[in-house]
């Protein structure tokens, strides 16, 4: 401890500054208290995604159906098992990282950079598995017709599975096309256009009797509700304004975009942190291998580190609870 | 601290446990959400399915194991521990429950209002 923090010439004095109540160094609780309102900030967002789930307690998406997608396993219905792997990785960088604190306590250093560098492979898997989460969900899947309200309407066939928009557009001529650069004298930046047109969905819902309309809104048993055939057709006729492909901070094709708001704020800052968590874990990683530590005799440093990962898995296993479970 | 680095001791032993702990409870959560057992859906308790209620207190539980076993929050003074612990408890459940009534209120006033939203 001596040599890892500055003395401030007080140590003896009880009312001068020398009484320590904590028993820790300055920099551990430092570290502590940042955690502290850094949980408060993630419980903040937390919270509020809580409130907006209980506004819309029976039109929420649901978690299996948006997240189902599992890496060689294309088109294959897998909720859960991805994320639950992603959670696994991050348990194991956690158990990693206390095994390099454990060997810091006891001055190895060789142990030390075996297990930080473990560690850093993790948090790296992890972040690269949180972007191929978010490609999916940006990218989506079945594509979704939206309302006027702002409300989504999906594809189901009578079954009850998904049927996506691919399959049921009956293409046409004369549709507008993107407007390129190179093709017009006046130019103005437009946002994609959809793959298919609401008039191409509409052609080819008719002609698909075996297609029906699934609304946002939850029955009893928490599945989503099926309209009838008549009822399909009356809704996709008057209400329908426009197609959703995949999601972003406006539009979401599984239900409404405040799920899609919540998962790229809270993912995104989780993920944000995880990455922050792998660069300092390097920075510190390179020291235990110049061997500052060594030199120090102390290998607190490691301990601090490892309290903000262990910190970042904490607050994974929440995520993981109300995103994908609840 | 300085003083005790020369009789520290290996936890790896313990650190294994609770690493197979964590697993369990995670298995048993993965396990749990996918049959979502038809009596745990369908039971709710304090306006919550008693599946959820499961699921947040094996929540907590793995928190509990990596506060006190990985972050060695037992080996903490009480006066930091509790100036951590409880700051952080009193002030989560106060926001939660605000906001959460908050949410329910504002779902009754879409619902049982004049205006419609679906169309």
């Amino acid at each position: 401890m001596e040599t890892a923090v500055t003395k401030t010439g007080t140590e003896d004095k009880i009312w001068g500054g020398g009484n320590q109540p904590l028993k820790v160094s300055y920099g551990k609780m430092m570290m502590w208290f940042f955690i502290l309102s850094d949980a408060l900030t993630f419980s903040g967002f937390l919270a509020a995604y809580g409130f907006s789930r209980f506004k819309f307690i029976d039109s929420w998406p649901i978690a299996d159906e948006v997240f189902n997608h599992f890496p060689f396993l294309h088109g294959v219905d897998a909720p859960m098992y991805y994320v639950a792997l992603m959670t696994f990785i991050l348990i194991f960088s956690s158990v990693t990282m206390v095994l390099a604190v454990d060997a810091g306590h006891q001055m190895k250093q060789k142990k030390v950079i075996i297990y930080m560098f473990w560690t850093i492979i993790g948090g790296l898997i992890f972040v690269g598995s949180q972007a191929w989460e978010w490609k999916n969900f940006i990218k989506g899947e079945y594509g979704a017709v939206e309302t006027k309200a702002g409300q989504i309407l999906q594809f189901v066939d009578t079954e009850g599975h998904r049927v996506g928009l691919e399959e049921i557009a009956d293409p046409q001529e004369d549709v507008r096309r993107q407007h390129l650069e190179k093709n017009g004298i006046w130019y103005e930046a437009e946002d994609d256009l959809p793959t298919y047109t609401i008039d191409e969905i509409r052609a080819g819902f008719a002609k698909r009797n075996d297609v029906l309309i699934r609304t946002q809104t939850l029955t009893e048993e928490g599945e989503k509700t099926i309209l009838s055939r008549e009822e399909s057709l009356k809704r996709l006729q008057n209400d329908a304004v426009g197609i959703v492909e995949g999601a972003n901070l406006v539009h979401n094709e599984y239900g409404t975009p405040l799920f899609a708001n919540f998962f790229f704020f809270i993912t995104g800052f989780h993920g944000f942190h995880v990455f922050s968590g792998v660069i300092i874990n390097i920075i510190i990683f390179i020291n235990v291998i110049l061997g500052t530590y060594e030199r120090r005799k102390n290998y607190e440093m490691v301990e601090k580190v490892g309290l903000y990962w262990h910190f970042v898995d904490l607050v994974w296993v929440f995520v993981f609870t109300f995103f994908y479970l609840v | 601290m300085a003083h005790d680095i020369a009789h520290h001791e290996s936890n790896t032993g313990k650190i294994w446990k609770v690493f197979f702990i964590l697993s369990v409870i995670t298995i048993v959560e993965v396990i749990l959400g996918i049959i979502k057992p038809a009596f745990l859906v369908e039971t709710t308790l304090i306006s919550m399915k008693l599946l959820n209620w499961i699921f947040i207190i094996l929540t907590i539980w793995k928190a509990y194991y990596i506060t006190w076993a990985f972050m060695h929050m037992d080996g903490e003074t009480k006066g930091l521990r509790r100036s951590v612990v409880w700051t952080a408890i009193f002030l989560i459940c106060y926001l939660i429950f605000i906001l959460l009534t908050e949410g329910d209120y504002v779902y009754e006033v879409f619902k049982a209002g004049y205006k419609s939203w679906d169309f």
